[in-house]
């Protein structure tokens, strides 16, 4: 019985790290730009095709990583240049309805550019899975685990010490007074789209072993994401790890305890029910609207 | 330009009648006409739409699931309850109304991206449902209709009417009853604007608060905008799988709700001529791009992207303002 | 005002003058085409479409069809069952072709079918469920074996091997619900009792969960997963993961070198009905399959790169069975080449033996399935 406990937990706990990583990635932009990115699984989607593309290329893997990364940055920062920071006066859906033209082209590209098959990364360490309190857990698992709480920590120490991360906050909060205040927002603004990608590529290699990964998966992990991000409370990272694990344990134990067939529909219905009693999630500031 | 019935958008409907009624004289085969029905259906479905996004500026990325919701009704109604296509429609439609007005109450309190997702997570749950019942809904593999009656007349697809000393087949009749549908529904919308619950929602557009300061009871007309792009949504919906006789729970999906949201802000936002245009581009391009082949993704994407940096009011409000520029 | 009505109308003939092209020419046999050659059955349409054009471009270096070129009109459905409707009508209603092969998925095939019975034109599904073929349908021929067979074939072996009780899981996409259905038909049929049925979203990373809960219901025997695409590559991956020792099988719907190169070293053990096209490397000379399956997995390795897959071998059987009936009719006269198609009898193609009738547009028995278990990385037959 505990076992069985063990084994949804443990399944719930590696589902629900990825699903904060790519909340997060959403979570950075949102805060930086307001922008909901419905373009970040692309992210994830060039982190682990890129990573398959290079090794076979002939590329050893650590370089072939590093390289899908690079291009995932590099993707990123030209989605802001040339579709975000372009559209200055648009509103919210307009934003919503590019970011998504931006999705689909991208997903086009890596399925003309690197084929529509699925790949299998080959997973960092050589043990396949471990046994623990009767139950298996993978040991790419942990990689994703241990991975996503650096990854962690660093943004946080990166927002609350360094000036560059506070001048991230500052733009969200205010992107006038920031500027007054001898912020260049544009640059703030690049940055923070270039690390939302880095961040998203880093959650698309270290899930592919356990996941695979292939030019569409971005459709699933960016919607996900969106979710855990929103029951978090967009813009809170805090909200985004909790939403994230709260959406993977969910999925697992409904899974294990009640029946696969609603799954799917569980994270739905946690969001609506959050949304009913917080209507900004469960860290989300309050927020004002201006007259 | 200067008498105030061409200013009214009145003169759109007429133009928008007698566009209609020349296609028939442009059409070279069923085909054609094929499309031509789907396009009024679709947009219908984007005018209701409209209501709610443009003029009210509440988004909504689950609206697919109420096209579904109609279309299934009504084929589990006729095919299971032998209940004939009309009412069965109506039922339908009514049903619709009031699972959007249930869930309308509590959702249409959330401001902004969160709505988006209460409704992007409602769209998901019908698709689930949908996909799961398979008992009721033939499952993902989806369910048939029988062809859709009026008065006791079959009007299938594939039939032909003789009607006063001309035969029409049933694709021509299909044709026109589109048009007329979609006429109505942009007659229906026009008065919607002009009426007072127009003004409130303009209001609303532009401030929440101040239309509340302003005494607007602004969840009630919101809820109320919501039930009627509903319905819109139900009845094309219905008629869309009669028209089709066959339905998948993929009208339900996600990717449909952004493709009817698509068509709204592609389009432009609060112009319900716009919108329209909108449905012939998303209806259109599909059948453009089958040269593309493999990059077909790709160039649709970037046209999405490029429409929405260069014209963010969509394409009629944009093109307008710039012939009135150039007129002057 | 005046202006904007000008360019609208002329806008509107614009786009519909771009669909009038196309006359038909009287010296071509055009064949139609609509497959899922994109989006999530993309695995489906892409061998298919290649398969297509492969040997189509063969039959014309070889003097075409009946001294005709054969020309084929394709478009890409992306696996959504009402753009395939849309699809349909245009190589009907406008490009007017003779006859259509296609149809990636069961949902495509369905919604086409009322579009072509009306137009009396012979069309060859690539899908599998029953319900295409069953009850028939005058216009509807079709190439894949159905789920029930599969699901008959794989629960035969159970039986032989004296399993009765197993666990199923399925995906929650039109294949799996199908063949999970089905399959609780059949077993119930057969006296097999299906003590744990799970179901899984298609895109789903992770099923541990259904796993576990099927590990530890009591008795179960042996343990099937009905689905295609990818999903049954993670079911495989978690069942080791999990150390589950019992007996493993997997449906038709992952027969490809693919599912192999995905799945890894889980795989090995498994189990699978398959057609003899996984297994041309080591089929013995003396079957009947021996050269079609040879030459066809020859040409296309060759020609596209990439390992063949069922699936394309169903759209090779189309061809082949279409060109037969097109040269028995001597002409393409659909009545005609209809009545020719329904008279096939003793076709061995890469799928298996068709014997077609009026009562049978799908011509296969259930032993053309053949059981495959993977044994040091690859498929072979099943001792």
């Amino acid at each position: 019985m505990l076992s069985e406990f063990f084994q949804f937990t443990f399944s719930g706990v590696t589902l629900g790290a990825i699903y904060a990583l790519v909340a997060l990635g959403f979570t950075l932009i949102y805060n930086a730009s307001h922008v909901i990115n419905f373009a970040q699984g692309e992210f994830l989607m060039i982190g682990g095709m890129g990573t398959v593309v290079l090794l076979e290329a002939g590329a050893p893997l650590p370089l072939a990583m590093l390289g899908a990364l690079l291009l995932a940055g590099v993707a990123g920062v030209v989605l802001y240049k040339l579709a975000i920071a372009p559209a200055k006066k648009a509103n919210v859906v307009t934003l919503i309805i590019i970011t998504i033209g931006a999705s689909i082209f991208l997903r086009g590209l890596a399925q003309f550019f690197w084929g529509k098959q699925y790949h299998a990364l080959p997973r960092f360490s050589a043990t396949e899975s471990i046994s623990v309190g009767g139950a298996t857990l993978l040991t790419q698992s942990l990689w994703v685990l241990g991975i996503a709480v650096v990854l962690v920590v660093a943004l946080a120490l990166f927002f609350n010490r360094s000036r560059l991360g506070k001048a991230i906050l500052a733009t969200s909060m205010n992107k006038d007074a920031a500027r007054l205040a001898g912020i260049k927002t544009q640059t703030i603004l690049t940055l923070a789209f270039g690390i939302s990608a880095l961040l998203g590529a880093v959650a698309g290699v270290i899930v592919a072993p356990i996941t695979f990964t292939a030019y569409d998966v971005g459709i699933m992990l960016g919607l996900k994401g969106f979710v855990a991000a929103a029951i978090g409370g967009l813009g809170s990272s805090t909200g985004a790890i909790v939403g994230g694990l709260l959406l993977g344990l969910s999925e697992a134990y409904t899974a294990g305890y009640i029946s696969s067939d609603y799954k799917d529909a569980v994270p739905f219905v946690i969001i609506l029910a959050i949304l009913f009693f917080l209507p900004n999630g469960l860290f989300g500031s309050r927020a004002v609207e201006r007259v | 330009m200067k008498t105030p019935f061409l200013r009214s958008p009145y003169a759109g409907l007429l133009l928008l009648a007698l566009v209609l009624a020349l296609m028939p004289f442009l059409v070279r085969n069923d085909f054609h006409y094929d499309l031509l029905t789907k396009i009024c259906l679709t947009a219908t479905v984007a005018v209701g739409l409209n209501l709610l996004v443009g003029y009210a500026g509440q988004v909504s990325l689950g609206h697919a699931a109420f096209y579904a919701g109609g279309a299934y009704a009504s084929a589990i109604l006729t095919s299971q309850y032998q209940i004939t296509p009309l009412p069965a429609m109506l039922i339908a439609a009514a049903g619709v109304g009031v699972i959007a007005w249930l869930v309308g109450r509590p959702i249409l309190h959330l401001k902004g991206h969160y709505l988006s997702m209460a409704t992007l997570g409602l769209g998901v749950i019908a698709a689930i449902v949908l996909n799961n019942e398979d008992q009721l809904t033939g499952g993902p593999d989806g369910i048939g209709l029988p062809p859709l009656s009026l008065l006791g007349h079959e009007l299938s697809v594939f039939g032909e009417y003789p009607f006063a000393g001309l035969t029409l087949t049933g694709v021509e009749l299909w044709y026109l009853l589109a048009a007329a549908v979609l006429l109505l529904a942009v007659l229906l919308a026009l008065n919607i604007i002009d009426s007072p619950l127009g003004r409130a929602l303009r209001a609303l557009h532009g401030s929440e608060i101040a239309a509340q300061v302003a005494g607007v009871d602004t969840a009630r007309f919101k809820l109320r905008v919501f039930v009627i792009s509903a319905v819109y949504a139900s009845v094309a919906g219905s008629l869309y799988g009669h028209y089709s006789g066959f339905i998948t729970p993929g009208i339900a999906s996600f990717e449909h709700s952004i493709e009817l949201i698509t068509i709204v802000v592609l389009g432009g936002m609060a112009s319900t001529f716009g919108v329209i245009i909108g449905a012939v581009i998303l209806v259109l391009i599909p059948q453009f791009l089958t040269d593309f082949q493999e990059l077909e993704m790709v160039v649709f994407g970037a046209i999405l992207m490029a429409v929405m940096i260069f014209l963010p009011r969509g394409l009629l409000p944009t093109l307008l303002s710039r012939f009135q520029r150039g007129a002057r | 005002m005046k202006r904007i009505v000008k360019h609208f109308s002329s806008a509107a003939l614009l786009c519909l003058c771009a669909f009038t092209g196309a006359a038909q020419a009287a010296d071509t046999i055009r064949i139609g085409s609509f497959l899922s050659v994109t989006g999530p059955a993309a695995f489906l349409g892409d061998p298919e479409l290649k398969t297509l054009e492969l040997y189509i471009e063969q039959l014309n270096d070889n003097g075409g069809l009946l001294g005709k070129k054969v020309e084929l009109v394709h478009y890409d459905d992306a696996g959504d069952a009402s753009k395939a409707r849309t699809f349909v009508t245009r190589l009907l209603r406008q490009d007017k072709v003779d006859l259509i092969i296609g149809g990636s998925t069961t949902g495509a095939t369905m919604a086409a079918v009322p579009v072509i019975e009306q137009a009396k034109i012979p069309f060859i599904s690539l899908a599998g469920a029953e319900t295409i073929s069953t009850p028939v349908k005058k216009w509807v021929f079709k190439m894949p074996q159905s789920d029930r067979q599969a699901a008959r074939r794989v629960l035969t072996d159970m039986k032989e091997r004296g399993f009765s009780k197993i666990g199923l899981i399925s995906g929650t996409g039109g294949f799996g619900a199908s063949g999970r259905n089905v399959t609780l038909e059949e077993a119930n049929k057969m006296g097999i009792d299906v003590v744990a049925d799970e179901t899984y979203n298609p895109k789903d990373t992770d099923v541990t969960a259904q796993l576990t809960r099927i590990r530890n219901t009591d008795g179960v025997q042996a343990v099937l997963n009905f689905d295609f695409g990818q999903g049954p590559a993670i079911v495989t991956k978690n069942y080791k993961q999990l150390g589950i020792e019992l007996p493993f099988y997997q449906s038709h719907g992952v027969a490809s070198d693919s599912f192999l190169k995905l799945a890894g070293d889980s795989a090995e053990g498994l189990r699978l009905p398959a057609t003899a096209l996984l297994v041309a490397n080591t089929i013995a000379d003396s079957d009947p399959q021996h050269d079609v399956v040879t030459h066809y997995k020859k040409a296309y390795e060759e020609r596209y790169q990439g390992s063949v897959s069922t699936f394309g071998g169903y759209a090779y059987d189309g061809l082949q069975l279409a060109v037969r009936a097109v040269k028995k009719a001597g002409s393409t006269d659909p009545a005609k080449v209809r009545d020719a198609l329904e008279s096939i009898q003793g076709y061995v193609g890469v799928t298996g033996t068709y014997n077609l009738s009026a009562q049978d547009h799908m011509g296969l028995s259930y032993d053309s399935f053949r059981i495959l278990e993977v044994k040091d990385g690859h498929w072979a037959l099943a001792q």
